[in-house]
This record gives structure tokens, C-alpha cells and sequence, in this order.
């Protein structure tokens, strides 16, 4: 019974995105492995996106700067990519992920040091980033080795399990599923995990129990920009170049955490409800395109989704308060 | 008496600025002005200067909304779009519907987004950044949609609205009518009523405002209900002084209008900040723009020093008027 109520959220989304998918085949009946390969690949940045901004959530604080980290990583990515060889182009990745956690943790260094709140130092800082990636790369430009680009494309055909299995299990997902559990299931585990929620849900509490508050705010911010680093080198694979105009993903990544079941405020819950959520967005944008809704309606859509789910949320939040508390 | 003495000047400094916190603003905004004038000699004369509080209105006005709601610890991102509706509509429902009425059809959008923000903010308990982010979005795109079945009738600028946005009397903007009314209201109703008071205690703590007997959700929802309609008039504003209608039009001018409220010294997490202090942080914000344009930087660079700037005048600001 515990997990259930302790995993009921992420659950629920579950039930969602396969209700949705059920949705899918019954508006596009032949919508198949293809169609999961290509969801996956088009979800990937945004789910990079959203469990940045999960964890900077979290651990009690938001992060404007996001959409504009990626920016700066992808076009980093993409000027130090064009005409180095495949041998090289590891190195930049690696090198890009490093950049992009030493941006996060500016990020939250400033933030600790000025006292200023987070989401005024990363509106600050989203200005900082965008001017950033406009000085590497002032229109869409550079270039991605095959190597990086091939990563995201396609399924994985595993030995032994047949074609018409394996082609629905798409390589963007694994991809993601290896990145956030490389970076997320130890830190989850770790000390600086259990800190991080303990701020999360009061900073006075954890500060008097001994945490590291400062330490652990910056690494939290470090490791969302490590994130975004992600979320900017997979966009430049998926396009082949870079763009130092921030995409949408300010806006989608809250969206996608509201929706998880991250509570703003920080405390509560993880990586995998955002990135649900994500799927969840795309899979709703794919049957409105197959239904031939105008792509407009898609925004409101999305919008009231994300306003009646929170509302939902909040009225039953209420109502468990007032129970708990009589 | 033996007290004072024993103080040292530097306290003594520090607790004059708590108390005027708009006076070390109104320094640096001299400041830049005087920076600007050693840069680029001349450029600080009459058009110059009407033109700075031309752009400074809408923005303060934008401002507004911010300083409201975060007094009360709350945040309206949803003015951006909420503006852009309401001068999109005015645009094209002027050769529909006639002047008078378009001013009503435009303003009745922007008050009922605000009227939802205030719904979820007040009464379902969402929180304000993503409940007008929510918002935000569903309105951006209806306004799409919108422009599909209006996309014949063409638009037009009223006179008026271009005769408030850029006329001139000598360093005096014809939107000043406008502003300095609503300037006037908005101060005495932070100082004077109930309801200004109200939005103070609820972001001081809320939890002793409703314990002392507050409807906290009555409240929220006529704030957000009139930081809608503010913004809605803003937009109106904003059409009148760019003259140019699109589904982005003062977009790009939220997240300045959040920094100037936040560098005029209102806290983001409710119970302090005055209007004055955000007027003053507008017009900041707007010579700092004209000074970096001025100083030909390009446009990345640009960006990077707007951000460091605000980061380190909220930095320092905050350091300055900090209660010890």
C-alpha cells in the first residue's frame, strides 16, 4: 500500500500517458513504432529541461535561466564542433557538460552570495546566459559531428528480441533514461540528496540540523545546469546546428514540473513525474496535429491543462489540510 | 542623545536609506543620466528627456502589477500577454466596432484573466508564478486563434491612443495625463485604505492576516482582477506609442517590468516596496537601455551587461536598506 500512496502521482500520470496513447491509435490508427521513435526524440530536450527545473524546485528555489543555459551549451556545442573529428567532438561534449554545470553553479553561487532571491538572480542571469550565447554565435550557425547526431535517431535493436519489438523502443529514450539515472539514482541515495529535499522543505530546519544550506543550494543549481548542458547538446544534435535564440523550454520545463507532482516551494517530489509530464505535453500536441486542430488551440490547450491540473491539485491539498486538520 | 553619538555615520547612513529607500534610486538614476552625458555630450535635452518618460510610463505601469502582487508575495507574469490582447483587440476592433466600444471590448479580456489568476490564486491556493504563467499561455494562444477571424478587417490606431502614446509639450509627454492619476491612485491606495493595507499585511503573514479576520481570497481575486485591467490599459498605452500591432508587442516587456519593481525595492516575497521606488526603477531601466544602445555595444554584450546591472543594483540595494 505504501508505494502506492507514496507513488499515486506518478501513477496517475502513467495512467494518463497510457490513456493517451490508447487516444492516439484510436484517432490515428496507424500510428506506431515511428511515431514513439519520433515522440521520444522531440520530448528529449524538453525532459532535459524538466528535471533541471525539477531539481532546482526542490531544493526550494526556481530557475529562469534555463531555456537560456541551453541556448549557451548548444551553440558552445555547435561553433567548437564544426570541423572537428569524431575523436574531438567527445571531448567537447564532455567539456560542454563541465561548462554547463560550472554555469549552474554561478547560478546558485550568486544566488547564496547575494542573498538575492533565485528567481531574481536567474532573471538576471537569463539575460546574462542569452547575451552569453549571442556573443559565441550571433545567427544559427556551427555544426554537430555524426556521432552526436545519430545518438538520439532512431530504436535499438537489441539481440534477440525481434524487430517488430525492439523498433518501438526508441534510442532518445534510453539516452535520456541513462543521462538522468547516471546523474539522479546516486545523488538520490546520496547525502547531498537527503539535503537537498531537507531544504527544500525548510531551510531553517535543515540549516539548524547541521546542512551544509549554502554548499548544498549551489550544488543542487550545478547539477540543473549539468541538465540544461544535456538538454543544449542533445538540441544541437537533433538540429545539426546552433541557435543562441532560447526555444520554449522556460515555460514547458515549469509546466512539466508543476505537472510531475514537484511541488513549488521545494520538498517534494522527483525527477520522473516531470519527465512523465513531458511525455505526457508532446502526446497531447501529436493527437491534436493528427486531429487537425489548429496548432493554436494546442497552446490553450496545453495551458488549461496545466491550470486546471494545479487548481485540481490545490483545491485537494486544501480539502487534505482541513481533514488532517479536524 | 548619548546614543546617537555613539553611532557611527556608516549607521546613521544606513538607517536614513531604510527609511528612504527611494533616495539612493534617485541617485543613481542621476548618476546614469550624468554617465550619459559624459559619454555622448548633448544627448540630454528636451526630446531626450521626454522621450525616456515616454517609454518609462508604460513600463512603470507594467511595473505596477509586479509591485501589487508582490506585496502580498504573489507575481503576475501574466501582464505581458494580457497587454499584447488587449492592444491587438483594440487594433483590429476599431474599424469593427468604433473607438469607444474597442476600448471596452479590449479591456474586457484583460479583466477576466485577471478575474481567473485571482480565482486560482485566491481561491484554489495555486501558486500566483505558475497560475498566471497558466494563464498567460491560454491567453496567448486564444489571441492567436482570434487573429485568424480578424485577419480581413486590417487594423488602426485610434488618434487618441497616438496622440496620449508620443505627443510632447516641451520635456512633457501627453501620457502623463494617464499616469500621473493613476500614479496618485495607486500610492494613496497602498497608503490610505484598507485595501492597500491589506495587500501589506497578507504578504507580511498571511497566516496572522487571516487569523486577525482577512478574507484572504476576496482580496487576491480583486488584485489580480485589477493588476489584469492595469495591464489591459497599459496595452492600450503601449499600442498608442508603437503604433504597431502584433502578437508580441509588449511580450518582451514583462520581464523588464519584474526588474524594475524588484530594483525599485520591492521585495518578491510580499510585505515591502512602495511605487515611487518602482517608478524610479522603470526609469532606471530606461535610461540604462538608452545607454547601452547609445554606447553601441552589440547586442550580446548587451544583454550580459543588463542582467549583471540589475543583478548588482538589487544586490547592493538590498544590502543598503536591509534591516540589521
Amino acid at each position: 500500500m505504501g508505494f502506492f500512496r507514496r507513488e499515486s502521482w506518478n501513477l496517475g500520470l502513467v495512467a494518463i500517458l497510457a490513456l493517451l496513447f490508447v487516444l492516439t491509435k484510436v484517432v490515428q490508427p496507424n500510428y506506431g513504432a515511428s511515431g514513439i521513435v519520433g515522440l521520444a526524440q522531440a520530448a528529449l530536450p524538453f525532459a532535459f529541461a524538466a528535471a533541471a527545473q525539477a531539481i532546482v524546485v526542490i531544493v526550494g528555489g526556481i530557475d529562469l535561466s534555463i531555456a537560456s543555459m541551453m541556448a549557451v551549451t548548444s551553440v558552445a556545442a555547435a561553433v567548437m564542433m564544426e570541423g572537428a573529428s569524431e575523436g574531438q567532438a567527445f571531448w567537447i561534449a564532455l567539456f560542454i557538460l563541465a561548462l554547463g554545470t560550472a554555469m549552474g553553479a554561478l547560478n546558485g553561487i550568486l544566488i547564496v552570495l547575494t542573498r538575492v532571491p533565485d528567481i531574481v538572480v536567474t532573471l538576471a542571469m537569463l539575460y546574462v546566459w542569452e547575451g552569453v550565447a549571442l556573443m559565441i554565435l550571433k545567427a544559427p550557425g556551427g555544426g554537430a559531428s555524426d556521432w552526436l547526431m545519430g545518438l538520439p535517431i532512431g530504436s535499438i535493436p537489441l539481440p534477440g528480441v525481434p524487430e517488430s519489438v525492439s523498433s518501438f523502443l526508441p534510442k532518445a529514450l534510453l539516452l535520456l533514461v541513462v543521462c538522468i539515472a547516471v546523474v539522479w539514482v546516486p545523488l538520490k541515495r546520496s547525502k547531498l540528496g537527503l539535503q537537498i529535499y531537507a531544504i527544500g522543505s525548510s531551510e531553517q530546519a535543515a540549516y539548524r540540523t547541521g546542512v551544509p544550506v549554502k554548499r548544498s543550494k549551489v550544488a543542487a543549481y550545478a547539477i540543473a545546469g549539468l541538465f540544461a548542458a544535456m538538454g543544449g547538446l542533445v538540441l544541437t544534435a537533433s538540429t545539426g546546428i546552433g541557435a543562441p535564440i532560447p526555444g520554449p523550454y522556460l515555460l514547458a520545463s515549469v509546466a512539466a514540473v508543476v505537472l510531475g507532482g514537484v511541488v513549488l516551494g521545494g520538498g517534494r517530489g522527483g525527477l520522473l513525474g516531470p519527465i512523465i509530464a513531458v511525455f505526457i505535453l508532446r502526446l497531447v500536441r501529436t493527437i491534436l496535429t493528427f486531429l487537425a486542430v489548429d496548432p493554436n488551440v494546442t497552446t490553450i490547450v496545453e495551458g488549461t491543462i496545466m491550470v486546471a491540473v494545479v487548481m485540481v491539485g490545490g483545491v485537494l491539498a486544501l480539502r487534505g489540510r482541513r481533514r488532517s486538520a479536524a | 542623545m548619548t546614543v546617537a553619538a555613539a553611532e557611527g555615520p556608516a549607521i546613521r547612513i544606513k538607517r536614513f536609506l531604510s527609511e528612504y529607500p527611494v533616495v539612493p534610486l534617485i541617485l543613481l538614476l542621476a548618476a546614469l543620466v550624468v554617465a550619459l552625458e559624459v559619454i555622448r555630450p548633448g544627448i540630454v535635452n528636451e526630446r531626450w528627456i521626454a522621450n525616456t518618460i515616454k517609454f518609462a510610463i508604460p513600463l512603470a505601469m507594467l511595473a505596477s502589477c509586479q509591485t501589487l502582487t508582490m506585496l502580498t508575495g504573489g507575481i503576475d507574469l501574466s501582464v505581458g500577454t494580457i497587454a499584447t490582447i488587449s492592444s491587438f483587440v483594440m487594433a483590429t476592433q476599431v474599424p469593427l466596432a468604433g473607438t469607444a466600444s474597442a476600448v471596452v471590448i479590449a479591456l474586457v479580456p484583460a479583466f477576466l484573466l485577471g478575474l481567473v489568476n485571482g480565482f486560482g490564486v485566491g481561491i484554489c491556493r495555486v501558486h500566483p508564478l505558475i497560475m498566471t504563467l497558466g494563464t498567460g499561455l491560454i491567453g496567448i494562444g486564444c489571441l492567436q486563434v482570434y487573429q485568424r477571424f480578424v485577419i480581413a478587417t486590417g487594423s488602426e490606431v485610434p488618434d487618441f491612443l497616438a496622440w496620449l502614446g508620443t505627443g510632447r509639450i516641451w520635456i512633457l509627454p501627453h501620457s502623463l495625463l494617464l499616469f500621473v492619476p493613476f500614479a496618485v491612485a495607486v500610492v494613496f491606495m497602498l497608503r490610505r485604505t484598507g485595501f492597500g493595507r491589506l495587500l501589506y499585511a497578507l504578504g507580511d503573514n498571511e497566516n496572522a492576516s487571516r487569523l486577525s479576520g482577512v478574507r484572504g481570497w476576496q482580496v487576491f481575486l480583486a488584485l489580480y482582477a485589477l493588476s489584469g485591467l492595469i495591464a489591459g490599459i497599459t496595452g492600450l498605452l503601449y499600442l498608442g506609442l508603437i503604433k504597431a500591432p502584433s502578437l508580441s508587442l509588449v511580450e518582451p516587456r514583462l520581464l523588464p517590468a519584474v526588474a524594475a519593481a524588484v530594483i525599485g525595492g520591492t521585495s518578491i516575497f510580499g510585505g515591502r516596496g512602495t511605487y515611487s521606488g518602482t517608478i524610479v526603477g522603470a526609469l532606471i531601466l530606461t535610461v540604462l537601455t538608452t545607454m547601452l544602445t547609445v554606447m553601441q555595444i552589440p547586442e550580446g554584450t548587451r544583454r550580459l551587461l543588463f542582467g549583471v546591472i540589475i543583478l548588482a543594483v538589487t544586490a547592493i540595494y538590498l544590502r543598503l536598506t536591509e534591516e540589521s
